[in-house]
């Protein structure tokens, strides 16, 4: 009995840890509706700070504790304050997720900033004075500060209960949440709501940073590993619900602490499992309402055209001039291609779901994973060559999108990621695992490319043809009925269903047909590469083609082409430097406020500019906005 | 703030070794070595690797350098992505022409690399990755392991851990398959060894994600008389911190891999549980010449103490330069014929590779931890020459793929 | 030639509200027929059983003799019902043209067409229905910069565009300027006095309503309690009773609500 009690009292301990990092988090997605990777940042931050103001302030005893902690969660409250006026007040206008970029580049300036500053080394902060024992409860030895923990959880969550039911500001929070279009309405200062709310999130972050001190060596790695979790949190409790997250928190924890019991291999998934089965039953959290979903209402995009004369030449020299790249260009410049067509076919893949039709993803990585997988494995167990893998792996992942598809299509917004997120994050828990078929963590390798393909130059060419084709292959879809109804789908489902079209199905079969390219993508790779590893899989995969098609623009279908070459271009530049995380994130900082509207945009608002300085009159403005070429 | 400036100082130094020594001798003649590390991954460990290496090629130059050329490295980031290190790998050998390839610290880059070298036919020595895939079931002729392998190192604990008067173990890794492979390395060592021994617990924590609190309440309700501990970094303090609080390690034999090495053992500083038997690396403790040499040399460049990582740095670049002098060129072949019974004499004692599984001898450190004067330390240490621990070369041989 | 629609004994309640109760009707073909009621009458529920929205608890709906209860809008729309709503639901990223080509490459079972260009498909056929309600001339502007009225006018292209035996048309005029509703109104009397359409429609404007339709439905608190001729419904008492409590509401303009 008291070992079951000392069981559930540390799962709850654990819940409220997890509680205080997921409802900052939903508060910020609540009103800003900012999908905000930075949030593990900012936990990271405040251990770091309160690591170094405990540590400083250890003479006052329990009161240099309790200070320090509270002194970090406002400071991380005041950087977080800071981000939100700098940089993303910018963009609020920008299309849905985009602010994400910004805050993935956020992420990555303070993970090499926090490396500076502190230094490579764990760090074991002292332990909370006067709770830094355990006590018996029914004999069984439970630490003070666990208790302490299971205390603080609930009346944070009070707090926030009371702010948000008794205080003007509290009601308009809600207000937001609920419905983001009725802010303006309202005649808010809709400026003063977000940063305050972006204040109170951070500070949250912080706060539960801070208290892990006692509990955990600071790292580096604390901003990654948390991140994921906290968005599960905040899914299974419905996004922008404090009480849900709280309860999730809870059911996660209390759950995990009792499942290494029966099955210890479990925890790597469970999170994502206990989400996939909420969301399939309850497609909007625990104590989500339907329309929390959605993101800040958005600018309609325009129309889809046919590239003019120019712009079908402009793509077909760039096509000749990279046929023409081995007669000039040593083997690394052919292979460093190689890496930008697969980056650009698997982003143009996501892209269909994504832009035309309006369906999050988070896990688009399974799909490419699973096309990879699916060519090493039949090289490896059945012994064939690279063309029938290749044929292989595109089916395989096509038949996983099919099946994961099918629930996901079911939800929509951040829910719908969310889900995908599940579906790729348990796909790569089996491939973890199954260490017999798999390899488990040491992969899958001597998948290289047939004799005839197994020069640079060769497997060049052959790259260009798969990954050209497969983006010829996703641009004809997007101009024909079949992308047209799915931008239609996405434009209004009510107007879709009128006119005869089973959605859902429609949905389905974009996902599949998505799915299937990005595993196209990743048979590309695998022989590209000689190996298979789970990384293929996981979520920073994931997020890298995410952020590969926002940052090129998610309204025009050159838009993934363009972010994903720069992406990967850039990258590779800047990894040959020291601190080029730091870099990197303020090159992302620098385009996503030089071009919200993504580097599609910058350029066509670029080369309306041009047009207007030669043909004086024409109205630059109107091109930018209609002359959108895709 | 102090420890702030001496980190950049250190950080602005180590860019500038890195690039300073290329320009300056680009007119004369070079042999470049392509180095490729988790560095903004893992900067924990990576960093006193890289520090090692060039401790070890500034100490090479000084003495004239390999076949009357300077050594330069030139180092890259791979990002913790296995992919990425692939690229990088390409890039190194096909537009800088370096001569071999070293480095690597996680499992999968390491595989990734050796199978790459495989492929391209090019020389690999990988100097940190654990798995024992790389030299065995996925071993090939273009690769070398400098570090003592998981299963060397699990083997030396297995035999203290049969000296100890226990029989019900517990065994708590990371879910991966370093974690995997300590604990069956661990269990067949012991097994035979003691073949009373039973195992009624394992956990497995996903790695830099524990629940410790959970695993320590899993691990204390199957009352096992001893555990083994994999887990390591953060895990490792929070696995720490929750078993001592809730008494697991009371009354308990802990046997622990890798925890001796100041990389994990020092962030535990004042909380440095007593008495657990370890791997690891005592640090400037070690008081041959050699070693003492080196140690100075080490702290004098960089202002700190030598970690695992600086040893395993040091010494990958040091077999790199005897293979080439051995060799006489820096031919891919040559380099490989001359591996072959390379023996290296290094500040941490001599050792060489084996012709069979190209596994390296070199050994590790086995002791028990303590706190000396408030801080963590491996004491009653004594060091294991890897060549005991490892199967015979016959059978190795037959675990390594036919070709 | 027959009943295009017999409606029977439809019911529906939310909740224990019995928000539509047993309420029957024919359509004839190229009949205009106009639902009215005050607020809360159960004019909505009633068009959203008719057209496959909400199931009904009882009853049956039938078109042409084939039951309509229990099958999802989209199919509902393929046995010949077109539909326009309350509040415009177009395609905002597509042009006007293009709308309209989307419901013409659905009736054609075309969406799943991976490699035709969208654009170029029935191109002709759409022109002629934005003709025939007098948009051609907006055909390759994006949908988003439409003017409200436009929009409607657009939806009933789209509406049109698999010649549906039945048009259901969800106050057609709600939002627009009074001489927009006239002129839509019209067009859609026109369309129906070609004589293949029957139309149904709800409407807060008595203008609109007694100005075209042939017959009307008075519906109040979810029961049909008259059904005639614009005179006739003037006429009834009843119905004088439920609109502003007996006084003559019907030469008042309601405003539409927005």
């Amino acid at each position: 009995m008291g070992f079951y009690l000392a069981q559930l009292l540390t799962g709850l301990a654990n819940a409220s840890s997890l509680f205080l990092i997921a409802c900052g988090l939903s508060i910020i997605f609540g009103v800003t509706r900012i999908v905000n990777f930075a949030h593990g940042s900012f936990y990271m931050l405040g251990a770091y700070l309160s690591y170094t103001l405990v540590t400083h302030l250890s003479a006052l005893g329990a009161l240099g504790f309790w200070g320090g902690v509270l002194v970090s969660a406002l400071l991380v409250g005041v950087i977080g304050l800071l981000v939100e006026v700098l940089i993303l007040r910018r963009i609020y206008r920008a299309p849905e997720l985009f602010q994400l970029v910004a805050t993935f580049g956020i992420l990555l300036i303070i993970e090499d900033a926090a490396l500076a500053i502190w230094g490579a080394q764990d760090l074991l902060g002292p332990r909370a004075p006067g709770l830094s024992k355990a006590v018996r409860i029914l004999g069984e030895p439970i630490p003070q500060y666990d208790l302490a923990l299971i205390v603080i959880g609930p009346v944070v969550l009070g707090l926030i209960w009371l702010i948000f039911h008794r205080t003007r500001w509290g009601v308009l929070v809600r207000a937001a949440t609920q419905d983001r279009e009725m802010v303006g309405a309202l005649g808010v200062n809709q400026a003063l709501l977000f940063s305050s709310a972006f204040f109170l999130g951070s500070v949250m972050a912080g706060l539960g940073g801070a208290l892990q001190i006692p509990r955990e060596a600071v790292n580096l790695n604390m901003d990654l590993s948390v991140i994921g979790d906290a968005f599960v949190v905040v899914v299974i409790g419905g996004m922008g619900s404090v009480t849900g997250a709280f309860i999730a928190a809870v059911l996660i924890s209390v759950l995990n602490a009792f499942a290494v019991l029966v099955f210890p291999q479990i925890s790597l998934v469970l999170p994502f499992i206990v989400m996939a089965l909420v969301l399939v039953v309850r497609p909007y959290g625990l104590l989500g309402k339907p329309g929390s979903e959605k993101g800040a209402p958005a600018d309609p995009e325009a129309p889809l055209r046919p590239l003019n004369p120019a712009g079908r030449l402009a793509m077909g020299a760039v096509v000749v001039i990279l046929a023409l790249v081995p007669l000039v260009s040593a083997d690394f410049t052919m292979i460093l291609l190689v890496d930008v067509l697969i980056a650009v076919l698997f982003a143009a893949s996501l892209h269909f779901i994504m832009g035309t039709g309006g369906m999050i993803s988070f896990g688009h990585a399974a799909y490419f994973g699973v096309g990879a997988y699916a060519a090493a494995l039949v090289v490896k167990w059945l012994g064939l060559s690279m063309v029938p893998a290749m044929i292989v792996a595109p089916v395989a992942s096509g038949l996983a999108a099919l099946v994961f598809g099918w629930f996901c299509v079911r939800l929509s917004g951040v829910y719908l990621g969310m889900l995908t997120l599940a579906a790729a994050q348990i796909v790569w828990g089996v491939t973890f695992q199954w260490q017999d078929v798999t390899g488990g963590d040491d992969g899958i390798i001597g998948v290289w490319p047939a004799k005839w393909a197994s020069s640079e130059t060769a497997y060049f060419y052959l790259a260009l043809v798969l990954c050209a084709g497969g983006v010829w292959l996703l641009r004809r879809a997007a101009h024909a009925p079949f992308g047209y109804m799915l931008r239609g789908i996405r434009d209004s489902e009510i107007r879709a269903e009128a006119i005869g079209v089973d959605t859902r199905f429609h949905q389905w079969m974009a996902f599949t047909f998505a799915g299937t390219l990005a595993g196209l993508a990743g048979v590309v790779s695998a022989f590209a590469k000689g190996s298979v590893f789970p990384d293929v899989l996981n979520i920073s995969s994931s997020i890298d083609a995410l952020i590969m098609v926002l940052l090129g623009g998610i309204h025009t279908l050159l838009g993934p082409l363009l972010g994903a070459s720069v992406f990967v271009l850039i990258e590779s530049w800047v990894t040959r430097l020291e601190y080029w995380r730091f870099i990197f994130g303020l090159i992302i900082l620098g385009v996503v406020l030089i071009a919200p509207d993504g580097l599609a945009g910058a350029l066509s608002r670029l080369l309306a500019f041009l047009k207007a300085r030669i043909r004086p009159g024409t109205d630059t403005k109107k091109e930018a906005l209609h002359g959108q070429r895709s | 703030m102090m420890k702030r400036r001496t980190l950049l100082t250190s950080m602005a130094a180590l860019g500038a070794v890195g690039a300073l020594p290329a320009r300056l001798l680009a007119q004369g003649a070079t042999i470049k070595i392509g180095d490729i590390n988790s560095y903004t991954a893992l900067p924990a460990f990576t960093e006193p690797y890289k520090k090692g290496w060039t401790l070890a090629m500034e100490d090479i130059n000084a003495k004239g350098g390999v076949l009357g050329k300077q050594l330069e490295v030139i180092s890259r980031d791979d990002t913790g992505d296995p992919s990425t290190a692939i690229r990088i790998a390409e890039e190194l050998v096909s537009k800088d022409g370096v001569a071999m390839l070293f480095g690597t610290y996680l499992s999968n880059i390491g595989l990734a690399v050796s199978d790459f070298a495989k492929q391209k036919e090019v020389f690999f020595l990988a100097s940190e990755p654990l798995t024992d895939a790389i030299i065995w079931s996925s071993g090939n002729k273009y690769t070398y392991r400098l570090r003592p392998a998981t299963y060397t190192q699990s083997s030396m604990l297995a035999e203290q851990a049969a000296k100890l008067d226990v029989t019900k173990w517990a065994t708590v890794a990371p879910n991966y398959a370093y974690g995997k492979d300590a604990v069956a390395a661990f269990k067949t060592a012991l097994k035979k060894l003691k073949p009373e021994v039973e195992f009624v617990e394992e956990q497995w924590p996903p790695v830099f994600k524990i629940d410790a609190g959970a695993t320590v309440r899993a691990l204390e309700a199957a009352k096992p008389e001893a555990i083994y501990n994999v887990t390591f970094g953060a895990d490792l303090a929070k696995f720490v911190r929750e078993g001592s609080l809730r008494g697991l390690f009371d009354d308990r034999s802990v046997v622990s891999l890798l925890t001796g090495e100041p990389e994990y053992l020092d962030p535990l500083g004042d909380e440095c549980p007593d008495g657990w038997i370890v791997t690891g690396y005592p640090g400037t403790d070690i008081k041959t010449p050699e070693h003492e040499a080196f140690a100075k040399a080490y702290i004098d460049r960089w202002g700190e103490d030598p970690k695992t990582g600086s040893v395993v740095g040091y010494n990958s670049l040091l077999a790199a330069a005897t293979a080439m002098e051995k060799a006489g060129s820096t031919d891919t072949d040559a380099m490989l014929a001359a591996m072959d019974e390379l023996h290296v004499k290094a500040p941490t004692g001599e050792f060489y590779f084996r012709a069979a599984d190209h596994q390296s001898t070199m050994g590790a450190w086995v002791g028990k931890t303590a706190l000396v004067d408030g801080k963590p330390k491996m004491i009653d240490w004594s060091y294991e020459d890897g060549a005991d621990f490892l199967p015979s070369e016959e059978e190795a041989a037959k675990l390594r793929p036919a070709s | 030639m027959g009943n295009v629609l017999e409606v029977r004994s439809l019911s529906k309640s939310f909740g224990g509200i019995r928000a539509v109760r047993d309420v029957s009707f024919d359509l004839k073909r190229g009949e205009f027929l106009a639902l009215i009621g005050p607020n809360g009458a159960g004019k909505t529920t009633c068009f959203n059983m008719l057209n496959g929205y909400l199931r009904p608890d009882t009853g049956s709906v039938k078109l042409l003799g084939r039951e309509l209860v229990g099958i999802p809008p989209r199919k509902v729309w393929r046995m010949g019902v077109g539909r326009t709503f309350q509040i415009t639901e177009t395609f905002r990223s597509m042009t006007v043209l293009e709308n309209v080509q989307m419901a013409l490459i659905s009736h054609n079972r075309r969406i799943f067409d991976l490699f035709s260009k969208a654009t170029a498909l029935y191109r002709d056929e759409a022109l002629k229905l934005l003709e025939l309600i007098g948009m051609a001339a907006q055909a390759d502007r994006p949908c988003a910069e439409l003017a409200y009225g436009d929009l409607k006018q657009l939806e009933l292209a789209i509406a049109l565009a698999h010649d549906p035996d039945l048009l259901l048309m969800d106050e057609p005029t709600a939002g627009m300027a009074p001489n927009e509703r006239i002129a839509l109104m019209q067009l859609t009397a026109d369309i129906v006095a070609r004589g293949h359409v029957s139309v149904i429609f709800t409407e807060h404007d008595m203008d609109v309503v007694f100005a075209h339709s042939h017959r009307i439905l008075v519906l109040n608190r979810g029961e049909l309690i008259a059904e005639g001729t614009g005179d006739e419904i003037r006429a009834n008492a009843l119905v004088q009773e439920v609109y502003l409590g007996g006084g003559s509401l019907f030469h008042e303009k309601e405003t539409a609500h927005a």
